[in-house]
């Protein structure tokens, strides 16, 4: 089987996350780059997958120069090879281009399977996934809480509000998994030494075959208008407990109608 | 005046609250339509029409049901093409997201998520970063899509004429891919769900285990509201991860979030920091979930909680 994994590079949770005034994008060179979380449950997933099946395990990533660190670390983790598509003109595509780009090379490149983090932790729209199964026609496996694959069939566990679905699709199919379905490897030092002479091709826009004019800043379907820091939350009242804590929460929320 | 279309959303004919405050919001852009979709679509026109929509596409079939999320976005495309609306407004919801995503993706039109507030010139207002930004923007290509945070509106009945028209649905190959063979409810209480509640209350690690969650149920039961929880008291397996809020876990902006046991990690604010009132128990006055707080109080929550719940029920 061979099966893509779509990893994204994100500024580090802990950061303080700002946005350039000049192109009000993400300002992704002022803070340090870690691999979106939600990702390394897809490279696990992607891992498990492709050694139960003998397969091979793909990474695919779109993003500046600096994203080749994300790619080391899923190759350290334990997949064979990546493709980094790095490209100045990609520079502030919106999830639309996002998907057109990554669409157009699994689809040339027959995929089984392509599996994605649920989520990306800064832009979080979890939309990705979907777009790519839109685009590509294939089947939206999407929320996973668990996969099986037996044969030509793919079966999850879509986690919803209510508990979760059961769905069944044929491969080819575009999966995207939820914290939790697994627990991340960490890459061993033997994996970190071989991710070295893992090849890594890097595509330029021309090369995967997108029109530039169809991504980054000039193709944006949504623009920002203005942005703003959120007003700081007026201080609040707090008070000890003195046996009385949750006599005096109560009369807060009385005064607040809330009870 | 316009037509903004409103994705319903609805579990066996019984309209979300989600739902309602879409068409409240839709009446303050043009003339909202609701869009509703599966089995039992049909038996919301009234309640859709209460809510001030003025025309309702029915698209009642139980095929549509069999597969996740692509067969509304078909649905949409179909009656965006003749109808040009003005906007198309879906719940952001993980399904309504992705039926958005879809959707856009389709009609080649631009694509906003996470919306707090929509204006009367389709400006959408997002909180981003963890709510630490505040950021308008504006769909520049195609019709409008827009998913809208639930809570983000009141929403105000508006009764009025409306007439229901019935679609007869095609799937295309790529939207019935996907087939769901079974459905498991895991929920078994009747709490309103999370992403939608107007009161959550959330337990952390201070709660100690699975049985310190039966306080922090008690109380949101007092108040009718949600349970919520930190990645901490998940990753120990205290509550399931369908429950946590952050950056990973739901996002939530409630009228009302109590959090007790709980730190203020980055993360976890990241989830819950538009809440409209936030009320904090913690016994470590240094807690960082204190900066957000409207109401804290330094203390365990063992005594302090149960008190709460308590004066909560005595004052009903
Ligand atoms: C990429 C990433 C994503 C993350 N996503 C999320 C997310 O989605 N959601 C999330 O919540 N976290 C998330 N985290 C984790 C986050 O950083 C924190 O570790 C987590 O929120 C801590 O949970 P907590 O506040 O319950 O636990 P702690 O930080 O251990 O805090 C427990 C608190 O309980 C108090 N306490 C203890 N006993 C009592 C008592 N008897 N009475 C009153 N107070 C008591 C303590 O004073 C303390 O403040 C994420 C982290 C990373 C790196």
């Amino acid at each position: 089987m061979k099966i893509a994994v779509c990893v994204k590079q994100v500024p580090d949770t802990w950061a303080q996350k700002r946005l350039d005034p000049d192109d009000k994008t993400l300002d992704r060179e002022s803070v340090d780059g870690v691999i979106n979380e939600l990702d390394e449950y897809a490279i696990e997933e992607a891992l498990q997958l492709g050694e139960a099946t003998s397969g091979e395990v793909v990474v695919i990533t779109m993003g500046p120069d600096k994203a080749s660190e994300t790619v080391r670390k899923a190759l350290a983790m334990g997949a064979d090879s990546a493709i980094h598509v790095c490209d100045a003109a990609l520079h502030g595509s919106d999830a639309l281009a996002t998907s057109l780009v990554l669409a157009k090379v699994i689809g040339d490149r027959g995929f089984d399977l392509a599996i994605f983090g649920s989520e990306s932790t800064d832009a979080r729209m979890s939309v990705i996934p979907a777009m790519v199964a839109e685009r590509l026609g294939q089947a939206q496996l999407t929320f996973a809480g668990k996969v099986d694959v037996e044969g030509s069939t793919v079966k999850i566990r879509r986690i919803a509000e209510h508990g979760y679905d059961e769905v069944t699709a044929s491969l080819p199919a575009v999966i995207s998994v939820v914290e939790k379905i697994n627990e991340p490897r960490y890459p061993s030092f033997k994996g970190i030494m071989a991710a070295k002479k893992k090849p890594v091709e890097r595509l330029t826009l021309a090369e995967v075959g997108v029109p530039a004019d169809q991504v980054g800043l000039a193709a944006v379907a949504s623009a920002v208008e203005s942005f703003e820091s959120a007003p700081p939350r007026a201080a609040g009242t707090v008070v000890t407990d003195e046996g009385d804590g949750g006599v005096k929460i109560a009369e807060y929320l009385s005064s607040q109608k809330f009870i | 005046m316009a037509e903004i279309l409103v994705l319903a959303d609805h579990s066996g004919g019984e309209v979300k609250k989600v739902t309602l405050e879409l068409l409240t919001l839709a009446r303050s852009l043009g003339e909202p339509s609701a869009v509703v979709v599966g089995a039992g679509a049909g038996s919301t026109v009234d309640a859709l029409a209460e809510y001030g929509a003025r025309r309702v596409y029915v698209a009642e079939d139980a095929e549509l049901d069999r597969h996740p999320v692509a067969p509304a976005a078909e649905v949409l495309v179909q009656l965006v093409g003749p109808h040009s609306p003005a906007a198309v407004l879906i719940a952001s919801t993980a399904d309504g997201k992705e039926i958005a995503a879809r959707l856009a993706v389709r009609i080649d039109s631009g694509l906003i998520t996470d919306a707090v507030q929509v204006d009367a010139d389709l400006t959408a207002t997002q909180s981003i970063f963890g709510g630490s930004v505040i950021v308008k923007s504006r769909v520049t290509r195609g019709t409008p899509v827009i998913t809208v945070r639930p809570n983000s509106t009141a929403p105000e009945a508006a009764a009025g004429p409306c007439e229901r028209e019935d679609l007869s649905i095609s799937l295309s190959d790529g939207a019935s891919r996907a087939v769901i063979t079974n459905r498991v409810e895991e929920k078994h209480d009747a709490r309103p769900e999370l992403a939608e509640a107007a009161v959550v209350v959330s337990g952390g690690r201070g709660v100690g285990g699975a049985d310190g969650f039966k306080v922090i149920e008690a109380l949101a039961d007092a108040l009718g509201g949600a349970v919520g929880a930190s990645r901490a008291a998940t990753d120990a397996g205290w509550y399931p991860h369908q429950y946590q809020v952050g950056q990973t876990g739901k996002t939530v902006s409630p009228q009302l979030y109590v959090a007790a046991g709980i730190s203020g990690a980055i993360q976890h604010r990241a989830g819950m920091q538009t809440s409209k009132n936030i009320v904090v128990i913690n016994k470590d006055p240094e807690a960082p979930i204190f900066e957000v707080a409207d109401f804290g109080v330094v203390g365990d929550l063992f005594s302090v909680v149960p008190q709460l719940t308590e004066e909560v029920v005595k004052r009903k």
